[in-house]
């Protein structure tokens, strides 16, 4: 299969109606004119997307996915949450029926009263991704949902947004997207989570932009652990209109490629984002997370802290972007960047950069790769704990002050299950 | 108990050790003293086990044991027990895990059950009156934003809990005030009985004030020049290492 069979696979797929047609025209018009980006392109010179892509797939497919099967997907704790599911990109069902709350098929809300928030806020991501992966997610908009939380509504427990790929029989393309509207002094908890079924290959090219109103807080959180024949490019896009607060945390513990575009645009002043990762990553995986923090509006406060610890042959990438513009005076961004490397064949790229128009600013950013500390582990094995366990230990401290900032206690407590179940951790 | 003949080691290439005799006998303390660069850390480091020291030559007997054979945890379940000089801050790691994990792992290797939580925390709350060290230090990260003296207290701790047979004890007296150093020296002394033995390795005499040597042993160059009682300490004291040193220049001169 050659890259111009994808393409035409992708237009072939493309319905030119419906209520978001022009934005969906334009997005297959971009499609087609960036193509699929290849390594030579700068933001995607460490992962290699073509080649996943030219695979037969079932674009957007029908699906008859059984509840029971699925339940055995579902992440425990999310039995205390209120679900959102995807299909095969496609959004499937919500059970979210609390007043305040409102979620409609993308389509339906761009012919309600919300078509003004979804004609100006749907495809801001696009602007910071202009290339094809971005555009065909848009140029299948209408399979996406709307979720709006009314002005002073906090939502009681976490919503799960399940992305479900049925790739038990056909390898599988889905883009699925979401777009969440927090308004003023709104609070809500979000899970993004990714299932697959089967063993063909599968592909997700997920979109959510979130818009956060003045005195809104959002804690969002994106659970990657799906199996070696999953890949996913993964965008989530916030928008602070308004002086607000925002939390993101990325975990990322399996899959085949993984890649993570994480954007905090800070458009009012006194807006405040806290963004946390964690990859830990084994076999031939390999995750790349991008973040953009753009400082449009000055007195913003940014704060980027990712970790990974990379075993096996995998591959771990961060690229953080800090744009701090001529208007942004007063901003204060901070970013680090740590990997552990456990075996020679598993490695790491790390790329900070910041671009800074304004003057009276303050930015940091610092990058680590190395091995475990090895004053630290002769320390523990000194005192008569095993080679294997001081590692495990050591490791599990490294992830921990990640897992730290999960504010759902149940979630907290289930990826830290996770966490210590690889790094055998069980003290 | 401890029998080293003719140790030698060195670091990326450089010879530290030359040849250390060593016999220590349960009961007893040694000291052993000796100027900046002599090897003193060196000797403690590679009883220990640290990797980065490569043994060159001799042999070290311990309870009848090759003890250069051993792992470093191998090492600390069979009774070695080094007190950091620069212990380790692991943050993430709680020092009462930590502690827990090292005593049962101690213990199994032992043939011992593990203890159960209960007298876990009976056999903690005993131990931590001999250094006088305080419940809320031992719920934090491992040694993480301890003051020296607290680093220090919290070696002797560990070594009270994991009841060695021989303890290391690695310039255990440097950056303690006199307060914090009596605190160290007691719980070392309340520790001390006729079954295990002491190695305390320091710049000064100031510690054996307060623990009582019954071997003085200077090292210098990666040998052992001089042995001698508690008199030597304070002789060395005195008149500072120069004296020893001129001592063997004239000896090798003649």
């Amino acid at each position: 299969m050659t890259m111009s069979d994808v393409i035409q696979n992708i237009n072939r797929a493309f319905q030119p109606t419906g209520p978001l047609v022009k934005i969906k025209s334009q997005a297959l018009a971009d499609f087609n004119k960036y193509g699929i980006p290849t390594v030579k392109h700068e933001e995607w010179k460490y992962t290699r997307v073509s080649g996943l892509l030219q695979v037969p797939f079932a674009i957007q497919a029908e699906n008859d996915i059984e509840p029971e099967l699925l339940q055995q997907y579902l992440l425990p704790c999310s039995k205390d949450g209120y679900l959102i599911n995807f299909e095969n990109g496609k959004f499937a069902s919500s059970a979210l029926s609390i007043e305040g709350v409102t979620i409609l098929p993308l389509a339906e809300a761009n012919q309600s009263d919300f078509s003004a928030l979804v004609d100006m806020h749907l495809g801001r991501s696009g602007k910071y991704h202009p290339d094809g992966i971005n555009a065909m997610n848009t140029a299948f908009a209408e399979f996406g949902a709307f979720l709006f939380v009314k002005k002073g509504q906090k939502v009681d427990k976490p919503v799960y947004i399940n992305y479900i790929s049925d790739n038990r029989s056909v390898p599988t393309l889905s883009m699925p997207r979401m777009l969440v509207y927090i308004s003023q002094g709104a609070e809500i908890e979000i899970v993004e989570h990714f299932i697959s079924l089967g063993t063909q290959d599968c592909f997700t090219n997920q979109i959510t932009e979130v818009v956060v109103e003045q005195d809104a807080v959002v804690n969002h959180y994106k659970i990657q652990n799906e199996g070696p024949f999953a890949s996913q490019v993964s965008t989530t896009h916030f928008t602070q209109i308004g002086k607000s607060l925002t939390n993101a945390t990325t975990i990322s513990l399996s899959g085949n490629v993984l890649r993570n575009n994480l954007n905090m645009v800070m458009e009012a002043e006194h807006g405040e984002s806290h963004m946390y990762g964690l990859y830990l990553l084994d076999g031939k995986t390999h995750c790349d997370n991008h973040t953009i923090v753009d400082n449009v509006m000055p007195h913003c406060f940014s704060n980027e802290l990712y970790k990974g610890i990379m075993d096996g042959e995998s591959t771990g990438v961060f690229n953080g972007k800090i744009f701090v513009r001529k208007d942004a005076q007063k901003t204060n961004a901070y970013q680090s960047n740590k990997n552990v490397l456990l075996t020679d064949m598993a490695s790491a790229n790390t790329k900070p950069q910041l671009e800074i128009y304004a003057d009276d600013v303050k930015c940091s950013h610092g990058c680590t790769i190395g091995k475990l500390d090895e004053e630290a582990l002769f320390y523990l094995r000194a005192r008569g704990i095993s080679e294997r366990n001081a590692k495990s230990l050591l490791l599990h401290a490294f992830a921990v002050d990640i897992l730290e900032n999960i504010k759902s206690e149940p979630l907290r407590a289930y990826v830290d299950q996770l966490i210590s179940e690889r790094l055998e951790f069980n003290f | 108990m401890l029998k080293i003949t003719g140790l030698h080691a060195s670091i990326e290439e450089k010879q530290i050790l030359r040849g250390i005799n060593l016999e220590i006998k349960p009961g007893e303390v040694h000291a052993i003293m000796g100027p900046n660069g002599s090897g003193k850390s060196t000797l403690a480091s590679v009883l220990a086990g640290r990797a980065q020291y490569e043994v060159t030559g001799g042999t070290v007997d311990f309870m009848g044991k090759d003890l250069l054979d051993m792992s470093p945890e191998d090492r600390a379940r069979e009774g070695v027990f080094l007190a950091f000089q620069y212990p380790v801050e692991i943050p993430g790691v709680s020092t009462t895990n930590f502690i827990k994990t090292a005593v049962n792992e101690t213990r199994k290797y032992r043939g011992l059950e593990p203890l159960d939580a209960v007298s876990f925390l009976k056999t903690m709350k005993e131990k931590m009156k001999l250094v006088n060290i305080d419940q809320s230090l031992l719920s934090r990260s491992l040694n993480e934003g301890f003051s020296g003296g607290e680093k220090k207290r919290n070696e002797i701790f560990q070594m009270a809990m994991l009841e060695p047979k021989l303890a290391i004890l690695d310039e255990t007296d440097s950056g303690l005030d006199i307060d914090a150093l009596r605190i160290v020296a007691n719980g070392v002394n309340q520790y001390k009985n006729k079954d295990n033995a002491f190695l305390l390795v320091t710049h000064y005499q100031r510690l054996l004030d307060y623990i009582v040597p019954d071997f003085v042993h200077v090292l210098y160059n990666g040998r052992i020049v001089k042995s001698g009682t508690k008199e030597l300490a304070m002789e060395l004291e005195e008149r500072g290492y120069d004296f020893i040193k001129n001592e063997l220049a004239v000896s090798e001169g003649a």
